[in-house]
């Protein structure tokens, strides 16, 4: 893929709640991005703030637009400021965890468990900066995906011709896949494969729920693209 | 397909096709086949008034900061009784604190290139509002103007105070509010863009050093000093007088101080007021909170 040439939104933009592109504005995408994977209200959230997360959030408010993101509120949304009182009236029920050394993860990295009234879901997503953020791992997967485009996440038991099969109805309804990210845990009984699909055009919900229909496929959900709330630009 | 690395480059669209640089502009972004002209168009309209909302919010509004280290300065300056050259420049920078508090607040604002240096190009455009009675379809050509300098900036600099300090952040949307600011008042391309020039020379090598770390101070003050600038840069192009290094030239040499300049310097709030004896003592009292316990220590 060519990189495409910067539009003039990632000069001018994004369109944002402050103080800070990547501690603010990237922090409640993450936030959004688990709350579109749990795919229901969440009831009790855990989030543990990594490296400079854990040690700046206070000033920054990545705490506050996390609680955000995860009640649904895009980047954007003037209801961040007052999320941690939204959350209390909705009962919403969570608590921070803070690891300022943590090698392994991205500077400002934060990992989000979710837990609603029928599912739950942990990840763990990297604020890049200019808003952008980048998903690296969904329970207990690596991935990597940015949803800068519609992106299917699938999870599922290891079967041959799973990825042949789950691209196939994809094919069907005549939706590109621009990117496919495969990890494996063989480790799991029986071993469980992440795939992680991004898209070129919009996939129909019907789609989403024949590939979470197939007996092997554990979890199945479509992540829709946020363009909104990023500059390709580290800002 | 206009594909601009210089901006010398739009300099030579406008000339070919004999068009401004917001019609360059235009074409550039439809180029690209994202969106339709009315969206580009509306996607400015809300551009703008996310930018206008900003600055009213910042003077109407109580505005102080979790950490204690803002609060209402622009209403203070907003309506102080002494002006050292008169309202509109005492207004223009009043605008701009308004927006570097609303953004500090956790208020609603437009990464104008930056987060942190988002206070300039509302204050300008406001500005320019008020006191040229510039309509608002004019104003959106303005927001054109600006984005295609901090375009080539992007493509040659660096807007990340990690990278480029403030120069990249206040310096490069001083630089994009200038050239608005020639643009609107009728001055030729060469002038827009030297006004460009003239702005980044005086941000050139200017420091990140956050106190704290937080977008607070002094990045609050930076922005009202960069409308300054940007006004002062373009009263000085439209009067004709030109660069000796043309604004190119300019973009490329913050890049290079961008690499000269110690980390220390570039938002790690480890060197520069951030390392003064009353930023740590604010910093100790900011972070004193016995409620965050890093695992494992």
């Amino acid at each position: 893929m060519n990189t495409p040439e910067p539009s003039l939104f990632d000069i001018l933009g994004p369109i944002m709640i402050g103080p800070s592109s990547s501690h603010t504005a990237g922090a409640s995408r993450i936030g959004f991005i688990a709350r579109r994977l749990l795919g229901e209200s969440p009831r009790r959230a855990v989030i543990t703030l990594y490296n400079s997360f854990a040690r700046t959030h206070k000033g920054h408010g990545t705490d506050c637009a996390i609680i955000g993101g995860i009640l649904g509120f895009a980047p954007d949304d003037e209801r961040i400021k007052d999320a941690f009182d939204i959350a209390r009236s909705k009962g919403l029920d969570w608590q921070f965890k803070f690891q300022g050394d943590a090698e392994r993860f991205h500077s400002n990295a934060a990992r989000l468990q979710l837990f609603g009234e029928n599912h739950k879901i942990e990840i763990v997503g990297a604020s890049l900066g200019g808003g952008r953020i980048k998903i690296e791992e969904i329970e207990g997967f690596a991935v990597e995906f940015t949803a800068q485009l519609d992106t299917l996440i699938v999870i599922a038991e290891d079967v041959p011709g799973s990825i042949q099969r789950i691209s196939g109805i994809i094919a069907e309804r005549k939706v590109n896949i621009a990117q496919m990210f495969v990890s494996r845990n063989k480790n799991q009984k029986p071993p469980m494969a992440s795939m992680v699909m991004e898209l070129d055009n919009p996939l129909p919900p019907s789609c989403v729920s024949a590939v979470g229909a197939l007996g092997w496929v554990k979890f199945a959900r479509l992540i829709e693209s946020i363009q909104e709330g990023s500059s390709m630009y580290e800002k | 397909m206009p594909t601009f690395n210089l901006l010398s480059d739009i300099a030579t669209y406008c000339a070919e096709k004999n068009c401004s640089i917001p019609d360059a502009m235009l074409d550039y972004e439809l180029a690209q086949g994202r969106s339709s002209r009315e969206a580009i168009l509306a996607m400015l309209d809300k551009t703008l008034a996310v930018m206008e909302q900003a600055v009213e919010q910042g003077l109407t509004q109580l505005m102080l900061t979790k950490s204690g280290m803002l609060k209402n300065w622009a209403k203070t300056v907003f309506e102080a009784k002494v002006s050292t050259l008169g309202l509109p420049l005492q207004k223009a920078v009043a605008r701009a604190l308004a927006v570097s508090e609303v953004n500090a607040c956790m208020g609603k604002i437009v990464a104008a290139p930056t987060a942190g240096s988002s206070g300039i190009m509302p204050a300008t455009l406001v500005t320019m509002r008020e006191e040229h009675q510039i309509p608002r379809e004019k104003l959106i050509e303005g927001l054109l103007v600006s984005a295609s300098v901090g375009l080539i900036f992007a493509k040659n600099s660096s807007f990340a105070g990690s990278e480029a300090g403030c120069m990249g952040e206040t310096g490069s949307a001083a630089a994009m509010a200038a050239s608005t600011i020639v643009y609107l008042l009728g001055g030729t391309i060469e002038q827009t863009f030297e006004a460009a020039g003239i702005a980044l020379k005086g941000a050139m090598g200017l420091v990140c050093d956050p106190v704290a770390g937080l977008v607070e101070e002094p990045c609050a003050v930076r922005n009202a000093i960069g409308v300054a600038n940007a006004f002062t840069s373009a009263q000085i192009a439209l009067a004709g007088v030109k660069s000796l290094i043309p604004p190119d030239e300019v973009i490329f040499a913050t890049k290079e101080v961008g690499e000269l300049m110690s980390p220390r310097l570039k938002e790690s709030a480890l060197g520069g007021l951030a390392n003064a004896k009353t930023a740590r003592e604010i910093q100790k009292k900011v972070f004193r909170s016995d409620d965050v316990k890093l695992i494992g220590e």
